[in-house]
C-alpha cells in the first residue's frame, strides 16, 4: 500500500517537473520564434526593397550573369587569364596573413599559457591582448591603413593578420594546455632556453594541431581578402567591383571572376580538409615496419 | 620465420629505415623555414612594399592620430565685414552664437585668444598677432598687397610657412592661417567636442552634479533628449545602427540554423540511407559555403536592395551551408541506442527525432551557433559596409569624408565594444544551456 503511494509520488513529482521544463522550454521558443518574426519585419521595413517584392527577383542577377556568360563563352577564358594575377594576389594576401598571424599567434599562445609562459605574471594580460586582435574587425584596421598607407594588398593583410593572430592564438592555447610538459622541464633540466624549451619541446607535439587549426584559417582569410577587396583593399574583390559597376551588358568580366573565386574556395577547402585530416587522424599507414 | 633467421640484419634494416626517417626530418625543420622565408621574400616584392613605403602618408596617420583624441574651434575673422565667428570643427552645428564665446576667447574691438601653453593670438581692426613664446611677436596688416606680415628677426623656422599672400603658422596648440580676406585660427583641445550636449543646448557646459540635480527636478527628459538627439555625434543613429548590425547576425545566424536542422537530416548517413539525397543536399552545402558572403551580398542586395534584411540573408544563406554540414556531421556521431529504445517502446518517427536525436545533439549544435553568432556579429559589420547597413556604413561613410576622425574612433570603439558584448554574452548561454543543464533542452 505504502509503497504504491511513493511510487505516485515520485510519478506526480516527475509529471509536475517534466511539465514545467516543458512550460519553461514553450516559454523560451515562443519568446524567440517572437524575436525572429519581429527581427525579420523590421529588417524587412529598414530594407530599400521590400522581401516579399524582392523575392522573385532574387534569381533576376544570377541569370543575367549567366546569360551574358553563355553569350560570351568564348570570351570567359581570355578574362580568366586577365583576372589571374588579380587572383593570386588575393591568396598572397591570404597565405602572408595566415603565415604571420601563425607565428604571432604560436608566441602569444605560448606566452599565455600556464607551465610555458616567459613571464607568468603577465599570462592574463597576453590573453587580454589576444581578446583585443581577436575581437578588432578586419575592416577597421584596413580601412583605417587604406588612408595612411594607400589602397593595395598591404593593409588587407595587415588587417587580416592582426585578426588571425588573435584568433589563432586562442585556439593554439588550447592546444598547448593539452600538451605534455616533461619534455620542456627535460629540457629546462639541461639548460635549455625559453626559445629552446619551446621550439625543442613544444612545437613537436603540437606541430600536427596547430597545422590543422592554420589551415582552417587559410580558408577563412581567403573569403576575408576577397571580402576587403571589395572595400578597397586589392585582390580579386577589387576587380569584382570595378566590373560590377560596368553594369549591363559587360557582367561577362563578373561571371568569370565569380568563376575563379568560386572554384578557388571550393578547392582549396576540399584540399584543406583532406589535410586536416589526415594530420588529425594520422595517416594511415604505420611509419615503421 | 625469415626474421629469426638473422636479427641483425633486420637490426641494420630497422637502423637503416630510423635514420632515413631522421635525415628526412631533419631536411624538412630546415628546409620549412627557409621555404617560408622565401615565400615571404616573394610577397614582399609581389605587395611592391618598398614602392608603398614610398607613397605611404604619414601626415595622414598624424591627422587621423591627433583628430581621434582632440578637436580644433575655429576662430575665423573675415578680413573685410570685420566679424568674426568661432565654431567647433568650423561646422555649423558647433557654431557659437553671436556675441557668445569660450572663456578663452575676448571678444571686443580687439579679439584676443589665449592658446595653451602662453601664447596670445589678436585679431585687430587693421592688425593680426601672434606672440609666440620662445620665438617672438609676428604681426601681419592683412590687406592690399596681400598678408604684409613682420617677423622677429631671422630665418624663419619651419613650421612657418609665409608667402606674399599667405602665412600660415603651425605649432602644438593651434594653427594661424592669414590671407587677404580672412584671418582663421584653429585651436587644439584634447577631447571629444561636443560630445554629450551641443552649444545650443541648455544643459551644455554643465557639470554632472548640476545635471544630475536638474534631472532630479523634473528635466531629465528634456537632459536626455538633448543628449541622445545630439545632431553632431547623433547618438541614437549610432546606437540604432549598432543594433541593426547585431540584428543582422542574429537574423543570419539563427535563421541559418533553423534551415540548416531539418536539411542536415537528410544529408547525414544514417538518416538519409538514399545516396542519392545525401550527395544532393551535400553538395547543395557545399554550393552554399562555396558561393562567398561576398558573392551573395551582391546578388541579394540587387533583388532586395541594401539594407540590414539584404544582409542578413546573405549572412542566412552562407551559414545554412556551413551549419548544414556540421549539423549533418554531428548527427552522424549520435549514439544510436537511445533511438532504438525509443522505437522498442513504440514511439513514431517524429518521436524518435524529437526525443532520441534532439537532446543528444542541442549541447553541440548550440555551441556551434553561438560561436558563429559571435564571429558574425564581426562579419555584419563588414557585410553592413557593403550593403548599406549598420555600423559598418555609418564607419566607412565617416572615413570616406576624411574629417571626423574622432568619430570614426567613437565608432571604432563601439564596434569593438559591441563585439567584446557579444562574446561575452554566447559564452555567458553556452556556460549556462549547455554545463548548467546537463539533458540540454
Amino acid at each position: 500500500m505504502s509503497d504504491a503511494t511513493g511510487i505516485r509520488l515520485i510519478h506526480d513529482d516527475y509529471i509536475a517537473l517534466t511539465r514545467r521544463k516543458r512550460l519553461y522550454s514553450g516559454i523560451l521558443l515562443a519568446i524567440f520564434v517572437a524575436l525572429m518574426t519581429s527581427g525579420f519585419m523590421l529588417a524587412d521595413s529598414r530594407n530599400a526593397g521590400g522581401f516579399w517584392s524582392g523575392l522573385h527577383r532574387v534569381l533576376d542577377f544570377p541569370k543575367t550573369v549567366v546569360a551574358e556568360a553563355v553569350d560570351k563563352a568564348a570570351e570567359l577564358p581570355g578574362h580568366v587569364v586577365t583576372y589571374f594575377p588579380a587572383l593570386v594576389e588575393t591568396l598572397n594576401i591570404a597565405a602572408v596573413s595566415t603565415l604571420t598571424g601563425a607565428l604571432g599567434g604560436m608566441v602569444l599562445s605560448m606566452l599565455a599559457t600556464r607551465g610555458m609562459a616567459r613571464w607568468p605574471a603577465l599570462i592574463p594580460v597576453f590573453r587580454r591582448i589576444m581578446d583585443v586582435m581577436r575581437a578588432v574587425p578586419e575592416i577597421v584596421i584596413a580601412l583605417v591603413l587604406i588612408f595612411v598607407l594607400g589602397g593595395g594588398p598591404v593593409p588587407a593583410m595587415i588587417a587580416i593578420a592582426f585578426h588571425t593572430t588573435g584568433a589563432l592564438g586562442k585556439l593554439f592555447s588550447e592546444v598547448n594546455e593539452n600538451a605534455s610538459l616533461k619534455p620542456v622541464e627535460g629540457l629546462a633540466s639541461v639548460g635549455a632556453n625559453w626559445t629552446q624549451q619551446m621550439v625543442l619541446g613544444v612545437v613537436p607535439q603540437v606541430a600536427p594541431n596547430y597545422l590543422s587549426y592554420a589551415l582552417l584559417r587559410f580558408e577563412i582569410n581567403i573569403r576575408a581578402s576577397a571580402i576587403l577587396g571589395f572595400v578597397g583593399a586589392g585582390g580579386i574583390g577589387y576587380e569584382l567591383k570595378n566590373a560590377m559597376s560596368w553594369g549591363q551588358g559587360k557582367y561577362d568580366e563578373s561571371a568569370a571572376i565569380f568563376l575563379m573565386l568560386f572554384t578557388t574556395i571550393v578547392v582549396v577547402d576540399q584540399t584543406s580538409s583532406w589535410f586536416r585530416d589526415r594530420l588529425t587522424h594520422g595517416r594511415r599507414v604505420e611509419m615503421l615496419a | 620465420m625469415t626474421m629469426t633467421a638473422d636479427p641483425s640484419a633486420l637490426n641494420g634494416d630497422l637502423k637503416r629505415q630510423a635514420s632515413a626517417l631522421f635525415r628526412t626530418k631533419r631536411t624538412w625543420s630546415f628546409a620549412l623555414p627557409l621555404i617560408v622565408l622565401a615565400y615571404l621574400t616573394y610577397a614582399f616584392f609581389a605587395f611592391d612594399v618598398p614602392g608603398l613605403i614610398r607613397t605611404a602618408s604619414p601626415e595622414n596617420g598624424q591627422t587621423l592620430l591627433r583628430d581621434s583624441y582632440s578637436y580644433k574651434t575655429h576662430v575665423t575673422r573675415d578680413n573685410r565685414s570685420a566679424e568674426v565667428s568661432i565654431a567647433v570643427e568650423g561646422e555649423r552645428k558647433g557654431a557659437y552664437p553671436e556675441g557668445a564665446s569660450p572663456d578663452w576667447v575676448t571678444l571686443g574691438e580687439v579679439t584676443e585668444i589665449r592658446l595653451a601653453g602662453g601664447g596670445l593670438v589678436t585679431f585687430g581692426p587693421e592688425e593680426v598677432s601672434y606672440d609666440i613664446p620662445g620665438y617672438g611677436l609676428v604681426t601681419a596688416r592683412p590687406g592690399d598687397g596681400g598678408a604684409n606680415a613682420t617677423f622677429p628677426p631671422g630665418d624663419l623656422p619651419e613650421w612657418i610657412n609665409a608667402s606674399k599672400n599667405r602665412v600660415a603658422i603651425t605649432t602644438d596648440e593651434g594653427r594661424l592661417t592669414i590671407t587677404r580676406n580672412r584671418t582663421e585660427l584653429f585651436r587644439y583641445t584634447t577631447g571629444w567636442e561636443l560630445f554629450f550636449f551641443t552649444l545650443d543646448s541648455p544643459y551644455h557646459g554643465k557639470g554632472p552634479g548640476e545635471l544630475l540635480s536638474l534631472a532630479l527636478n523634473g528635466e531629465a527628459a528634456g537632459i536626455w533628449h538633448d543628449f541622445w538627439y545630439n545632431p553632431m555625434w547623433m547618438h541614437a543613429s549610432v546606437a540604432w545602427a549598432l543594433f541593426e548590425t547585431v540584428l543582422m547576425a542574429f537574423l543570419g545566424t539563427f535563421g541559418a540554423a533553423i534551415v540548416a536542422l531539418p536539411l542536415a537530416f537528410l544529408a547525414a548517413k544514417n538518416f538519409a540511407p538514399l545516396m542519392l539525397v545525401r550527395q544532393a543536399f551535400r553538395r547543395l552545402f557545399d554550393l552554399f559555403r562555396g558561393v562567398d558572403a561576398l558573392i551573395w551580398t551582391i546578388v541579394l542586395a540587387r533583388a532586395f536592395g541594401p539594407g540590414p534584411l539584404t544582409g542578413a540573408l546573405a549572412i542566412l544563406v552562407t551559414d545554412t551551408g556551413s551549419f548544414g554540414k556540421m549539423f549533418s556531421e554531428a548527427l552522424e556521431n549520435v549514439d544510436g541506442k537511445q533511438i532504438e529504445g525509443l522505437s522498442s517502446v513504440g514511439a513514431k518517427p517524429v518521436q524518435r527525432y524529437r526525443f532520441g536525436v534532439i537532446p543528444q545533439v542541442t549541447p553541440v549544435l548550440l555551441s556551434q551557433v553561438l560561436y558563429f553568432f559571435e564571429s558574425n556579429t564581426r562579419s555584419a559589420t563588414v557585410i553592413g559596409a557593403i550593403t548599406g547597413g549598420g555600423i559598418g556604413l555609418l564607419l566607412t561613410q565617416a572615413m570616406i569624408t576624411q574629417k571626423d576622425w574622432e568619430e570614426v574612433t567613437y565608432y571604432i570603439v563601439l564596434v569593438v565594444l559591441m563585439v567584446f558584448a557579444m562574446d561575452w554574452f554566447s559564452g555567458w548561454v553556452r556556460r549556462r544551456l549547455i554545463a548548467g543543464d546537463g539533458e540540454g533542452h
